[in-house]
């Protein structure tokens, strides 16, 4: 929390697919070891922000982004080993998509494209990694069974335990409980709020109460433009632009 | 109405069923007095075939008809996988959009015409090059080959295409490469229908007469490279079924029987092995 320099810094990046625009100049700093949330009615380009993060969008042919993304001061365009930099920014997807192998290998998987690992290891990377997604309890009896068994739910957070074995140094979220029981939202949000001393995070949401709930910071944004970003109490309390009361108090969205 | 269709449907796929029993039914009762007759090791591998003589030995074919498949499989898999690979994964969907119709026209070409042009073009450039008759099980195989494309890539396709994107988006999240991802989470999620490929190509690969007939070069004998003509159990039907007679038309059709089962435990072996869950 003592870096002054932010971990993240976004300055007039405009997307566009095609002629249509997803996202109109944003700028905004990402703090260290913040969870920031974003919220926004549909098509207001907070995935296609995601997206740009960890640099998905450049497989979308029809996608052009201008602008730059820092992290650490570097500008993530100019970044070579584009796999490194997605290890470094790790990406949470609204569907649990569990890759269909078993639980174990489902969470070694990122760590096994660049090395082998030894078995003891790989036991340690998995436990640590399941109890941070709070996933640990309800499936140590059966880590050599399909991922594919598991619910939802516990899908989702396979997939957070996945993206922190590659230890990543930010980990975006689009969406992630869209489809989750409130169980296992709530144990998705305590993960995030514990993984807050070492990980700096983004959640983009459309539930505006789960902004609320484990935002620091929040961010507006409406029709590809930044309308707001501040301080969660502070956007769900006194916003200073009339739009984002609207939205957050559920006038529209 | 609907109890009168489905009693319809009903009956026609028994009596689908039921064409695949009669014929069976035929072969076996055709077939198997002979093998009994001469013993089936006498049958199965016995390497002497003199019909004249009596001696009813199809090891030769058995080999042949083995050689030639797995030489077909060696050549077509990694090619045709490797072709759905790209269609599938990496190229611009114009190109998939020309180049998968135009393979599967492959599977549209008579296959006497993959004879004649093996036996024309393919069999002199192996005499003269590798040695041997050239009529020989490479150039079978290399034809063979061909002929499973069709069958092998676009039913790979269509299961590459049917693992669910997520996977790939999920893989390539966590810093896997292009090709990290299609090798450890497509290839695998797609095992059973780029499998169920590989065993309808086979089926073909096995199956075919004609071409092989025209450039295997149906020597009777046990072959000892990959440069030797071949017999196959297929060609052996229908070289000799002209003027097959008594003992040697039932042992023609002993043949098919084995063909049968050959063909019965190869699909059910890949079968078995592609419903196997990782």
């Amino acid at each position: 929390m003592t870096q002054s320099n932010p971990k993240i810094e976004v300055k007039e990046l405009t997307i566009l697919f095609g002629a249509t625009p997803a996202l109109n100049g944003v700028s905004f700093d990402v703090r260290h070891q913040e969870i920031l949330a974003v919220i926004g009615p549909a098509n207001s380009g907070k995935s296609s922000l995601l997206l740009a993060l960890n640099r998905m969008l450049s497989r979308i042919h029809e996608a052009s982004v201008t602008g730059s993304i820092l992290l650490d001061g570097r500008d993530i365009g100019n970044i070579e080993d584009v796999e490194d930099l997605r290890r470094r920014v790790g990406m949470v997807y609204a569907m649990p998509i569990a890759l269909p192998m078993t639980i174990r290998e489902n969470v070694l998987f990122g760590i096994r494209l660049k090395r082998t690992i030894r078995k003891n290891e790989g036991d340690t990377i998995v436990e640590s990694t399941l109890r941070s997604s709070f996933l640990w309890d309800e499936v140590k009896d059966r880590l050599d069974t399909s991922a594919l068994n598991l619910s939802g739910g516990q899908q989702q957070r396979l997939c957070l335990a996945r993206t922190l074995a590659v230890g990543p140094e930010v980990i975006l979220y689009d969406e992630p409980c869209s489809g989750l029981d409130p169980i296992s939202t709530a144990k998705v949000e305590e993960a995030m709020k514990e993984l807050k001393t070492a990980h700096t995070q983004i959640l983009v949401t459309n539930n505006t109460k789960q902004a609320a709930r484990v935002g620091d910071r929040t961010a507006f944004l409406l029709m590809g433009e930044l309308v707001e970003i501040d301080d969660t109490d502070k956007i769900f309390t006194f916003p200073s632009d009339p739009r984002t009361e609207q939205y957050v108090t559920g006038k529209f969205g | 109405m609907d109890k009168l269709v489905s009693r319809l449907l009903l009956l026609a796929a028994c009596s689908s069923a039921a064409i695949l029993a009669l014929i069976a039914l035929f072969i076996f009762k055709e077939g198997v007095p002979i093998m009994a007759r001469s013993g089936l090791g006498a049958f199965l591998l016995g390497r002497d075939w003199s019909p004249l003589q009596g001696q009813f030995g199809i090891l030769p074919f058995i080999i042949g008809s083995l050689c030639i498949t797995l030489g077909a499989l060696l050549i077509g898999v990694p090619l045709g996988v490797a072709c759905a690979v790209y269609l599938a994964e990496f190229s611009s969907p114009r190109w998939v959009n020309i180049l998968k119709p135009a393979i599967e026209l492959l599977a549209g070409i008579p296959s006497v015409v993959y004879g004649f042009l093996g036996v024309m073009w393919l069999a002199p450039l192996i005499r003269i090059r590798l040695g041997g008759p050239g009529l020989s099980i490479l150039a079978a195989s290399c034809v063979l080959a061909i002929m499973t494309l069709p069958t092998i890539v676009s039913i790979s396709i269509d299961a590459l295409q049917a693992v669910p994107k997520s996977y790939k988006q999920g893989s390539l999240a966590l810093g896997a490469t292009e090709w990290q991802t299609v090798w450890r989470v497509l290839f695998p999620a797609a095992r059973a229908g780029i499998l169920a490929g590989v065993i309808l190509g086979m089926g073909r690969a096995i199956g075919e007469t004609m071409a092989v007939i025209m450039i295997s070069g149906n020597s009777t004998a046990i072959p000892h490279s990959a440069l030797d003509s071949v017999r196959t159990l297929t060609a052996n039907i229908a070289i000799e079924m002209g003027y097959a007679t008594g003992e040697h038309r039932q042992a023609l059709f002993a043949t098919g029987v084995i063909l049968f089962f050959f063909i019965m435990i190869l699909n059910g072996a890949a079968l078995r092995f592609a419903r196997r869950k990782f």
